[in-house]
């Protein structure tokens, strides 16, 4: 997950759209960590979502859009990260929103599921659902590709070399804070500064 | 409070706000339905043969899906033994075992794993519950789980603090859920997001640990990392009743800064209630009196303690209710209790059969979370139903179709009698 732009469909949601929504409570029994339970959670993701058009179509496991636009509070509610991994898992690569819930954030990060872009200005009426758009993670923008807008974003900071990396571990691997393997005598985790939190 | 916790933990004489700090995990909590998940990238990540970073400190509690049929459930709860068998842990809580103890919010504090100005992770957003002890207690995914599972630490962003102070007495008609829904519904659910609620004031030191569980367990609702308060008397008179350990509380500096600060007077609060679909959709009871119900459901880690089964039944002793009404308790020491505490002579149990309630004899989550179709209490339809949990979201306890208003365990009983929302305060004269 390494490139620098991601380009594909948008599909447009609104304000808190909370984690009941993204994955609801009777697919939690699905343990992320078992392939065929990953793909599952991939086919059931945003299936919440009230009045709004299937994110992933009926009888499929792929979503045909990469790109979820957003308001506010994206991702509230629990913990569970069932619910980047559901976006991720359906083939969601990034979701461009103006604030994201704490945990859901840091879940993004952690398992390098998902780019969680914030965007200074509501976006949400600049796109409608299927339009083309392309994220410039350099540049820090989207630009519509329909309408030819070009909008900013928030930079993503240290959260970015993490996800670029697939996530916690694997980056926490390659700057040394946890051995290069995995070793049942690992323990310590060495503090490095350039690590991002929440 | 949460910078002088984060700083011991991190072994700094001080921390600042949006500081990222290293912090060693006192306690490390995790359930069935994420445990399974977090096992599988601690296998993955530190080998099939690694061990847990310190036995002592994680505690398992399964508590969300345990009296289904679903296959997949069970096979969960299997991988978490299988788990705790293979790393000795001690502080495993099985289902079907007299150690089995119920949602784990509750049963950590139950148990004496929670203990003032310690550090608890959890894979539940609500493991900021445990603020009400004076701890640093916030929820995490999977993969920050496993990493501590590994490690015994995590990086932590400090987070700035919103003070919240309620000056006098409660009104005795008030619960804490009146409190904290009414300040969501002033912050909105994104107002406290990265930030530390703290709570003060006389009339917070006047409740008890049950009602600051209840406050602190819903500041996620309202966006918070964690919820904290001072620790008292009434905290160590828990705490030391339940565990032996040495615990060192932080107390509030009279120059700390924050970066919100809201004072009520306790006496003008009133009776609150969430609409569908969001807990910051605020309402007065009284405002809502037209509002039909098909259900009530008093249970989960913020409304089914004990506190919150005497309130109910306070309200419905000598009288009927007018809808189906679920009752689950939180804990098993609960639902034992609920069986041997009396009110007018009657025991709890008592008062609610005779009432018409139907009180599940198993403790957990059950349709706080919807769950497996076949969960007690589940949302299957179109229902409008008050409840004593904590979230209202489409779908929360079920069906898209059904409607959730989130109230106290007191507003929930009287309209469940009346059949529409009511404000329980004709009913405690
Ligand atoms: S009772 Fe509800 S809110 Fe509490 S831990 Fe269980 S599912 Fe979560």
């Amino acid at each position: 997950m390494s490139a620098n732009t991601i380009r594909g469909k948008v599909y447009v949601l609104g304000d808190n759209i909370d984690t009941d929504q993204i994955i609801p409570a009777q697919y939690l029994n699905l343990v992320p960590t078992i392939p065929d339970e990953y793909e599952k959670l991939g086919s059931y993701a945003l299936c919440g979502v009230l009045d709004a058009a299937a994110y992933v179509p009926e009888g499929r496991t792929k979503t045909p859009y990469a790109i979820i636009v957003a308001g506010r509070n994206f991702g509230c509610g629990s913990s569970r990260e069932h619910a980047p991994i559901a976006i991720g898992a359906a083939g969601g690569r990034a979701v461009v929103a103006e604030s994201y819930a704490r945990i859901f954030f840091r879940n993004c990060v952690a398992t390098g599921e998902l780019y969680p872009m914030e965007t200074p200005t509501r976006l949400v009426g600049e796109f409608v659902v299927g339009d083309e758009a392309e994220i410039d993670l350099d540049a820090s923008t989207i630009t519509n590709l329909r309408s030819g807008a070009v909008m900013p974003l928030a930079p993503l900071g240290d959260a970015r070399p993490v996800i670029d990396a697939g996530g916690l571990f694997e980056y926490a691997r390659r700057t040394g804070m946890i051995a290069p393997t995995a070793h049942p005598d690992v323990r310590e985790a060495v503090p490095v500064n350039r690590v991002v939190e929440d | 409070m949460t910078e002088k916790i984060l700083a011991r933990a991190s072994g700094k004489a001080a921390v600042r706000p949006g500081e990222n700090v290293w912090v060693n995990v006192d306690t490390l909590m995790t359930h069935d339905v994420c445990g399974p998940g977090t096992i599988g990238i601690f296998e993955r990540e530190f080998g099939a043969c690694a061990k847990v970073w310190d036995r002592d400190k994680v505690v398992i509690i399964p508590d969300h899906y345990i009296f289904t049929a679903d296959d997949k459930c069970h096979r969960n709860v299997d991988i978490l033994r299988r788990f705790v068998r293979e790393q000795g842990l001690p502080h495993y809580y099985d289902v079907g075992s007299p150690r089995y103890k119920g949602v784990c919010h509750v049963a950590l504090a139950q148990e004496g794993h929670c203990r003032p100005g310690e550090v608890l992770f959890g894979t539940d957003s609500h493991t900021c519950t445990a603020g009400a002890f004076n701890q640093f207690a916030t929820g995490i995914g999977n993969t920050d789980a496993a990493f501590i599972l590994g490690t015994g630490k995590l990086l932590v962003k400090v987070p700035p603090t919103m003070r919240f102070v309620f000056d006098g007495e409660f009104p005795p008609y008030l619960m804490a859920k009146d409190v904290i829904l009414h300040l969501i519904g002033e912050i909105g659910v994104d107002g406290g997001t990265y930030k530390a609620m703290e709570f003060g004031g006389e009339a917070i030191q006047r409740l008890s640990m049950e009602e600051r569980m209840t406050l602190c367990n819903m500041v996620i609702e309202g966006g918070g990392k964690n919820g904290i308060i001072e620790a008292d008397d009434v905290t160590f008179d828990y705490v030391r009743a339940r565990t032996r350990k040495a615990f060192e509380p932080v107390t509030p500096d009279a120059d700390a800064a924050h970066v919100f600060v809201k004072r009520w007077n306790a006496r003008t609060i009133e009776p609150t209630v969430a609409k569908p679909h969001s807990p910051d959709k605020r309402a007065a009871a009284r405002e809502l009196e037209d509002v039909k119900l098909t259900r009530a459901y008093i249970g989960s880690c913020t409304g089914g303690k004990l506190t919150d089964f005497v309130s109910a039944a306070r309200v419905m002793r000598g009288r009927k209710v007018a809808v189906k009404t679920f009752l689950v308790p939180a804990t098993t020491e609960i639902s034992q209790s609920i069986r041997t505490e009396t009110l007018d002579g009657k025991t709890l149990l008592a008062i609610f059969e005779e009432a018409g309630c139907t009180v599940s004899m198993d403790a957990s989550c059950a349709a706080c979370l919807g769950g497996p179709a076949d969960t007690f209490g589940r949302i299957n339809g179109p229902e409008v139903c008050i409840s004593t949990t904590n979230r209202n979201f489409p779908g929360r306890m079920g069906s898209k179709e059904g409607q959730v208003y989130l109230a106290s365990p007191y507003t929930v009983a009287a309209s469940a009698i009346r059949g529409r929302i009511t404000d329980p305060r004709e009913f405690l004269a």
